[in-house]
């Protein structure tokens, strides 16, 4: 019995030892990945961002280097906190609680401590790192603009965030990603791959030799330049003829459906959102709630499309077949369409047929034929969804399907829009509840990118291509499907004749006889919209939203174009002007007429804005 | 010479020379700088490692050169020399790392207490044989400890708890010539009850030992047990249960206690107190089936383990040779303890059998210490992997321990 004692000792020692063993190396599989975790170190290499240029080959953006100040949290040792936050140029508490925030991401992963910090900076900290062991710098690229203008277009870049890094596996800490504009929508071409090199390394974290001879590593890929369809030049006259104002124009090449500008006001210096200034810039546009520069108006904001709507209500009843183009009507200031309703209009010659109507923007007309319009049919609500189906045909009341990562999608009603909003059949309505979408100024609401590419439509009588802002990658022309398949209108050929003739005779005789372009044959249509606003729950009617749309030259256009400024009272007076000027510039390069860019720029409607702030009574339209 | 060289019990000694080649070839691959250097080079670990296995091959030699009647006649002056050498050190010793454990001869070492456990193993062998001691006597027991007190009290004072505690596997020799079952079973008792303290709380641990009692009690009824030792094991078991957190706390020194805390879990500190575990099992645990070969691993090239040439070399197996290589020499040191074992046993005297197992304890219990401290099972303790860690004192006090028996075991027919 006693000499059995060390028989069983050493036989169940040696049993334990070889469980032990054997969960160690064979069952538990995690090591495997610890121990890479430990003794391998990835060393990145961040290729250059795609440069982008704009339609004529000229740098809008380029890149300049950068530099973050990065930890691995196991790897820190106690260090001179004091010290090293004043090298960072931070606070203690701060690079403290940047710290911890390291450890929580991963203890094994690198963080960034502080970002983006200029080449003199760093040539100044390179020489003392090597002080605090756990920490590194990581050379990256920031964007170096080249234009002072175009900042909605273009995007930003910034820091990824933890949410991003979490729903995407290729992005780490510090990874810089587009955000807005074609930054965002472009991200995947122009950031091109990280590479990455594995080297085994020792407790002392030098590294020893490559990790299995490099098999893991991957070369980097440089991003891909973009070309796009804007008109640098263009885009810089557009945001200058819109300082002091706020809207948006958009510009498109109707044969292509390339964008040509989309110019946003307010906007701000893209530059400012580069760097170390970056978040502080961002949260102060961020913060502007009044002047919202970080909002694109070209994009987002949905207006009343007012008189340039005339035209399409125009298509629409020849489409039908309801009105003949010699059909006279009258206008006596107005017309009364229901007992105790009058649309007002404003004086002008009268009787009008379709080309007159237009070139006078007379409402009675557009009212009548849009009444009828609906009425050909036996209910209200067939009416206005055979309207309906016309006038989305032209883009209007749905997401164009452009390459731009925001928009809205508008308004257009339909019958389910009128039956829910009176009760249907509870309560009946007829045609003449809808009337004022006739002259635009009912339930559509459209956004200024949507008009643009209406009037694009009316240009190439009857079809477009979805508008679109990328033109090459890599100098490699972009033939997607998606812009290269025409967008056919239910409106046949022959019935834009007539309505292009009203929009060139509105530069003859009508609305916007001063604001003839010389040598060239403008179409055009100016708009005028009531509209309202809530300030502290107060409804408020403020001064008429200026609005115009155009194309030029009549014959083979090569601009279609729509502007909004906000509260600019009448349509030519701030819209088409603008409008003018942009075609003059784009077609003739140089501008003539001095004394109307002159007034463009001496005008400014902060007047206007500050009105409804100013807590006092104000009137408008004057 | 040459008859003694026919008769000495080569499968032991070929464990040795294994243990002893495969050791140094992991010394090598945890401190090699560069494939192109010298391997004797006596500036780096792996040269000297070389230099001190052939001193060691000297050593073994003029061991059993010598008369195996001398190792018996002397044991008693080779004791009070190895106690004396334990006592130099108070005076001439060298302190490393806070321990004063070595003597320093230019730029080598030695450290008396590698040696001074084959003194012992001698001593005791020779008080049993000599005086017939019956172990059964309170008086022999004490006079028997107080051989292994004496220099386990000096090392102590070292202070070095590692080293000390591998003086208690002279229990197993004394208990195989008659000491009281008592010793042995409390011994297990207080260890399983330290342990599963620790691990559960008093709270959780006393009242399901008393359940436990009690069922074993009432199973055994019919055998009419003796109650007075239900109650004495009742007493011991929660008592010491008691005391758990006072030795943790009073006893123990705070890197001790933070040890324990390590191995159960407690403390997870992987930056400090848990590092040097949590890297030997990431090195064994990376290893898989077979290992990520000789000089290739990432843990043990990157010297991520510390003290891995010498307390933590089984990590270094782990990772470079995997489980093929772990079980291999798991099961070399199996053999050897087993082997050892049926030698001590076929002693014709009493001197020889006892030494035979003192020589088999000692190896078997810093094989067990030191494997399940760098697997994880047990406290860190820095002890060595006899024949496999780095050091000339180990490594020839461990030959000398051998070595001495398989002369005795060679001449085992003509001692009596």
């Amino acid at each position: 019995m006693r000499k059995l004692l060390p028989i069983i000792l050493v036989s169940f020692t040696a049993f334990l030892f070889l469980i032990r063993l054997f969960y160690l190396q064979i069952l538990d599989e995690s090591y495997d990945e610890v121990s890479t975790n430990i003794s391998v170190r990835k060393v990145y290499d961040y290729p250059q961002r795609g440069y982008i240029y704009d339609r004529n080959g000229e740098l809008m953006v380029g890149n300049q280097p950068a530099y973050d100040v990065m930890a691995v949290p196991l790897e820190v040792k106690e260090f001179d906190t004091l010290e090293l936050a004043s090298l960072l140029k931070l606070s203690p508490d701060r690079l403290k609680t940047q710290l911890e925030k390291a450890w929580r991401y991963s203890p094994r992963l690198a963080s960034v401590i502080t970002p983006q910090l200029t080449k003199k900076e760093y040539a100044f900290l390179q020489e003392r790192m090597h002080k605090y062991p756990g920490f590194y710098i990581q050379k990256r690229a920031l964007r170096d603009y080249n234009v002072d203008h175009s900042a909605n277009i273009l995007g930003y870049i910034a820091e990824v965030g933890d949410r991003e890094i979490a729903q995407n596996p290729y992005y780490q800490s510090g990874d810089l990603r587009g955000k807005q504009g074609v930054e965002e929508q472009y991200e995947e071409e122009l950031r091109g791959e990280r590479g990455v090199k594995h080297y085994l390394r020792d407790i002392h974290n030098k590294n020893i030799k490559p990790f299995k001879e490099g098999k893991f590593d991957t070369l980097s890929k440089k991003g891909s330049d973009l070309q796009l369809t804007i008109d640098s030049k263009l885009q810089a006259y557009g945001e200058k003829l819109m300082q002091g104002k706020r809207g948006g124009i958009v510009a498109i090449e109707p044969s292509t459906g390339e964008i040509l500008t989309l110019v946003t006001a307010p906007s701000y210096d893209p530059d400012l959102l580069v760097g170390r200034k970056r978040s502080r810039n961002f949260t102060e546009l961020y913060y502007d709630t009044i002047q919202k520069p970080l909002y694109n108006r070209a994009l987002q904001a949905i207006y009343a499309p007012g008189s340039p709507f005339k035209a399409l209500t125009g298509l629409v009843a020849l489409q039908e077949g309801v009105v003949g183009l010699e059909e006279k009507f009258r206008c006596n200031g107005g017309y009364t369409y229901a007992r105790g309703r009058r649309m007002g209009c404003h004086h002008h010659p009268s009787p009008v047929q379709m080309i007159t109507g237009i070139a006078h923007s007379c409402n009675s007309y557009f009212a009548q034929v849009y009444r009828r319009t609906i009425e050909k049919y036996d209910t209200p609500q067939k009416g206005i969804d055979v309207w309906n189906k016309h006038m989305s045909s032209f883009g209007l009341g749905d997401y164009l399907g452009y390459d731009l990562p925001v928009g809205r999608a508008g308004l257009l009603p339909d019958a389910e829009y009128y039956n829910k909003a009176y009760d249907f059949p509870t309560y009946k309505w007829y045609a003449s509840a809808t009337l004022s979408n006739a002259i635009g100024q009912g339930e559509v609401l459209t956004t200024p990118i949507q008009l643009a590419n209406a009037t694009a439509a009316i240009a190439n009588k009857g079809w477009f291509y979805r508008p679109h802002i990328i033109k090459s990658i890599d100098d490699q022309p972009v033939q997607e499907e998606k812009y290269t398949t025409k967008q056919v209108t239910t409106i046949d050929k022959k019935h834009f004749e007539p309505i292009i003739q009203g929009m060139h005779d509105v530069f003859n005789y009508g609305t916007a006889s001063f604001l003839r372009v010389p040598g060239i044959e403008v179409c055009g249509k100016t708009g005028t919209a009531e509209n309202y606003v809530k300030i502290d729950g107060e409804r408020m009617q403020l001064t008429d939203h200026s609005i115009f749309v155009a194309f030029a030259p009549k014959e083979n256009p090569k601009i279609a174009l729509a502007v909004f400024v906000e509260n600019g009272y009448w349509g030519s007076r701030y819209a088409g002007r603008i409008s003018s000027l942009m075609i003059e510039k784009y077609l003739k390069e140089n501008i003539e007429r001095k004394d109307l860019e002159r007034w463009i720029l001496d005008h400014t409607l902060e007047d206007e804005y500050a009105k409804p702030y100013s807590g006092e009574p104000f009137k408008i339209n004057q | 010479m040459p008859k003694t060289l026919v008769q000495v019990d080569w499968l032991t000694l070929l464990i040795v020379a294994v243990l002893i080649g495969f050791g140094w070839a992991n010394i090598y691959s945890t401190t090699y700088i560069s494939p192109e250097e010298p391997v004797l080079d006596f500036t780096k670990i792996y040269g000297r490692q070389l230099l001190f296995i052939g001193l060691g091959i000297i050593i073994s030699v003029v061991v059993l050169a010598l008369e195996s009647k001398f190792f018996e006649r002397f044991a008693s002056v080779f004791y009070v020399i190895g106690i004396v050498s334990l006592l130099g050190l108070f005076v001439f010793g060298k302190t490393i790392a806070g321990q004063t454990a070595w003597y320093s001869f230019g730029a080598f070492g030695l450290q008396p207490a590698e040696f001074v456990k084959t003194v012992v193993a001698l001593a005791l062998a020779k008080y049993i044989s000599d005086f017939g001691s019956d172990l059964k006597k309170i008086t022999n027991q004490l006079k028997a400890f107080a051989i292994i007190g004496l220099p386990l009290l000096l090392i102590m004072l070292q202070p070095d708890a590692g080293s000390a505690l591998i003086y208690l596997s002279f229990v197993i020799p004394l208990y195989r010539e008659g000491l009281p079952h008592a010793y042995i079973s409390t011994g297990f008792m207080a260890a399983a009850v330290f342990m599963l303290t620790l691990k559960f709380g008093f709270i959780i641990f006393a009242p399901i030992f008393t359940v436990l009692l009690i069922i074993v009690y009432l199973f055994n009824r019919r055998k009419k047990p003796k109650l007075w030792k239900y109650f004495l094991a009742f007493f011991f078991g929660v008592g010491f249960s008691y005391s758990v957190n006072f030795i943790l706390n009073s006893v123990l020194l705070p890197h001790q206690k933070e040890r324990f805390d390590v191995l159960i879990g407690e403390t997870n500190d992987i930056k400090g107190s848990a590092f040097n575990l949590y890297q030997s099992e990431v090195a064994i645990g990376s290893g898989g089936w077979t290992g990520k070969g000789w000089l290739k691993g990432s843990q043990t090239q990157g010297r991520f383990v510390p003290e891995q040439h010498t307390d933590y070399i089984f990590s270094t197996v782990g990772e470079e040779w995997g489980f093929i290589g772990t079980s291999l020499v798991v099961i070399l040191f199996t053999l050897l303890i087993l082997r050892l074992f049926h030698l001590a046993e076929r002693q014709k005297s009493q001197f020889s059998r006892v030494y035979g197992y003192c020589v088999m304890s000692v190896i078997f219990v810093h094989f067990f210490v030191n494997v399940a401290m760098v697997i994880g099972l047990f406290p860190t303790v820095g002890i060595p992997l006899p024949f496999f860690s780095y050091g000339g004192s180990g490594l020839w006090g461990f030959l000398i321990l051998v070595l001495v028996f398989l002369k005795l075991d060679a001449k085992r027919n003509s001692l009596n």
